[in-house]
């Protein structure tokens, strides 16, 4: 929406946080690429995008990257704060390797995704919200996500896991570390070809 | 009903701009693209497609809305931020029929005379959007998107934008928002996106299955379509089940199609699973009022769900059989709308906390005979004093459980504990809620 010359901006600073951060060359290619979706005067559209090249990037979003990000889309820091703060796929903290996300709505939780959660937890030592020391793993319970008829789902990183049962924690556990996202089911929809 | 949509999701390759243009893909464009946009817009109207997203709002209406004389440009925005709980049929056709509903985008621009459409798909949704980008640059490159559209001179781009998760970005408003680059607040309405909607400028905002039938109205006619299900609720509908059936899946029906059926029928989800009995029914998604086993015996559609006293909303069906606590299963709900509340309106901002809190004691054998009138009372503040629907979906599930599960809730109260307790539940999940905020 256009509010006209008298709409309040914050000026609000942030401050410096993490190592210095710029887009790589590649990625900074990218991003203008997809800043061409939208009208020149209109880059603030991009902003989720810069910040998931960011996140891709660095692995979570410092200050210092959304402060890069406010230069490159040409918006206030404050508003890539803004917006960081609302979105839930952006973290702020460092996370593992595998971001493990169980659904915890109401399909999943009736097919057991509670459990899902006890038991993951236990094999990972993990709480949700909580990362291992050697960054290994993320745990995570997230809401719906979309896959209600292959409940419990489990979003590891961009990456799903379909009827995952309580008793298969470890295995699930152990599959991503021996064979990374290959050892997930992927989605049951999943275009091969 | 023979399936419309989804007849070909099972067939290999049925993803690919081959296997469209074999099976007559982008035909219906070539013809809409021959009418006059307002011939479009009419064909829509008589057809009565209404909105598969959760309003039901007739689709033709809302695309004559759209202020043609403004000198500024449109847009269709495709609402592909499927994130209704219990909901997940956009993503099969997206992943499956992906040229399907870029069709009915290029389409639906020619209607209200945009030249660039957005879909907005949830991040989550990241193997779909890969699926979505691939088969995009093929229609792109074999001239059914961008410039001069099939030799006819007609020029329209279609964009894809990646959401970043938040279930507030499906509220039409809330989704201009967040394409602009902002939180995923809704705006006060009027003025309506059709007037003022993305960048300012008249805007359209269509769910994905809405547009996904446009192609067929405008090969098969008008009459065609209505002759698909009841009057006012007409066309193939997709319809998802979920939790305790057979068979969860999502099926393709006309809304003729009983709601007992879609739950029973060894053709859709196959019945309750085994040993158990049905309890509970939420027909359209979390947001909607619980149906009884002895409600079902009426149409899916927008206008048989709604006479039953509660809603299609995104066709979402979640079944619930005895095994499932209903204060539970309220909680469960209330802590997915207070963390996804926008925050913008104080009742929903702070009414879903005390919701939440209120269920969590009830439901751990704390709640006080009080408590019950406060749950009420607090639900009833939040219910049409917000901007958007959400306040609306965030009191649903309390106000309807209570209404029809009373005397379960007064039981936990009575007793001091969960008095229906399942073994597929964790004793943890409580402590957790309350950690986590």
């Amino acid at each position: 929406m256009d509010y006209g010359r008298g709409h309040h901006k914050s000026a609000r600073a942030l401050p410096e946080e993490g190592p210095a951060f710029a887009y790589t060359a590649e990625n900074r290619a990218r991003l203008e690429e997809i800043c061409t979706r939208y009208p020149p005067e209109r880059r603030q559209s991009a902003i989720l995008y810069a910040l998931f090249i960011a996140q891709q990037q660095h692995g979570h979003l410092t200050l210092n990257a959304m402060r890069h990000v406010a230069e490159v889309i040409r918006c206030t820091p404050a508003e890539v704060e803004d917006v960081v703060s609302y979105y839930v796929m952006f973290f702020t903290r460092p996370v593992g390797k595998y971001v493990v996300q169980v659904c915890r709505t109401l399909s999943c939780a009736l097919m057991g995704a509670e459990r899902v959660t006890d038991e993951l937890s236990q094999v990972l030592g993990l709480q949700p919200g909580e990362t291992d020391a050697k960054r290994e793993f993320t745990l995570l319970e997230v809401e719906c996500l979309g896959a209600c008829d292959k409940a419990p789902v489990v979003g590891v990183n961009d990456d799903w896991h379909e009827c995952q049962r309580p008793e298969d924690a470890r295995a699930l556990v152990e599959g991503l570390r021996a064979r990374g996202a290959a050892s997930l089911t992927g989605c049951h929809l999943k275009v091969t070809s | 009903m023979d399936p419309v949509l989804t007849r070909y999701i099972r067939e290999p390759n049925c993803h690919t701009l081959a296997f469209y243009e074999q099976h007559g893909g982008y035909q219906a464009l070539k013809k809409a693209i021959g009418m006059a946009p307002d011939a479009v817009i009419e064909a829509v109207k008589a057809s009565g497609l209404r909105g598969r997203g959760g309003a039901g709002f007739p689709t033709g209406m809302k695309w004559q809305f759209v202020d043609k004389k403004s000198p500024r440009p449109k847009y269709i925005c495709c609402n592909a931020d499927e994130s209704e709980p219990g909901t997940f049929k956009d993503h099969v056709l997206m992943e499956r029929n992906p040229h399907l509903l870029f069709e009915g985008c290029l389409i639906g621009c020619h209607a209200i005379g945009a030249k660039v459409a957005y879909i907005y798909i949830r991040g989550e949704f990241y193997h779909v959007q890969l699926v979505l980008e691939a088969e995009l640059a093929k229609a792109r490159a074999a001239g059914y998107v961008g410039k001069n559209i099939m030799g006819t001179g007609f020029d329209c781009e279609i964009h894809i934008h990646r959401g970043a998760g938040a279930y507030e970005a499906g509220e039409e408003t809330a989704l201009i928002e967040s394409l602009e680059g902002k939180r995923a607040q809704p705006r006060i309405k009027p003025p309506f996106p059709a007037v003022e909607g993305l960048w300012g400028c008249p805007t359209a905002v269509n769910n994905v299955e809405t547009l996904c039938n446009v192609p067929f109205i405008i090969e098969r006619g008008a009459e065609w379509f209505t002759s698909i299900g009841p009057e006012k609720n007409t066309g193939p509908k997709l319809f998802c089940i979920s939790g305790h059936v057979q068979k969860p899946g999502t099926f393709e029906a006309a809304m003729d199609v009983s709601l007992r059926d879609l739950i029973y029928d060894p053709k859709f989800a196959g019945g309750i699973r085994g040993g158990h009995t049905l309890k509970a029914v939420i027909p359209g998604g979390s947001s909607v009022p619980v149906l009884l086993p002895h409600q079902l015996d009426i149409p899916a559609s927008y206008d048989g769900i709604a006479k039953a006293g509660s809603l299609l909303g995104s066709a979402g069906c979640i079944v619930m059989d005895e095994t499932t606590c209903m204060v539970w299963a309220a909680q469960n709900l209330l802590y997915f709308y207070k963390h996804e509340s926008c925050g913008k309106c104080t009742p929903c901002r702070e009414g879903g906390d005390w919701l939440h809190r209120l269920l969590g004691k009830i439901e751990r054998g704390e709640g006080e005979r009080r408590d019950l009138d406060l749950l009420v009372s607090v639900a009833n503040n939040i219910m049409g004093k917000t901007l958007c629907a959400f306040g609306d979906a965030e009191a649903t599930p309390v106000l309807s459980t209570v209404a029809l599960f009373r005397e379960e809730y007064e039981a936990h109260i009575r007793e001091g504990r969960c008095t229906v307790p399942a073994p597929w539940r964790s004793a943890h999940a409580g402590a957790r809620a309350v950690a986590a905020h």
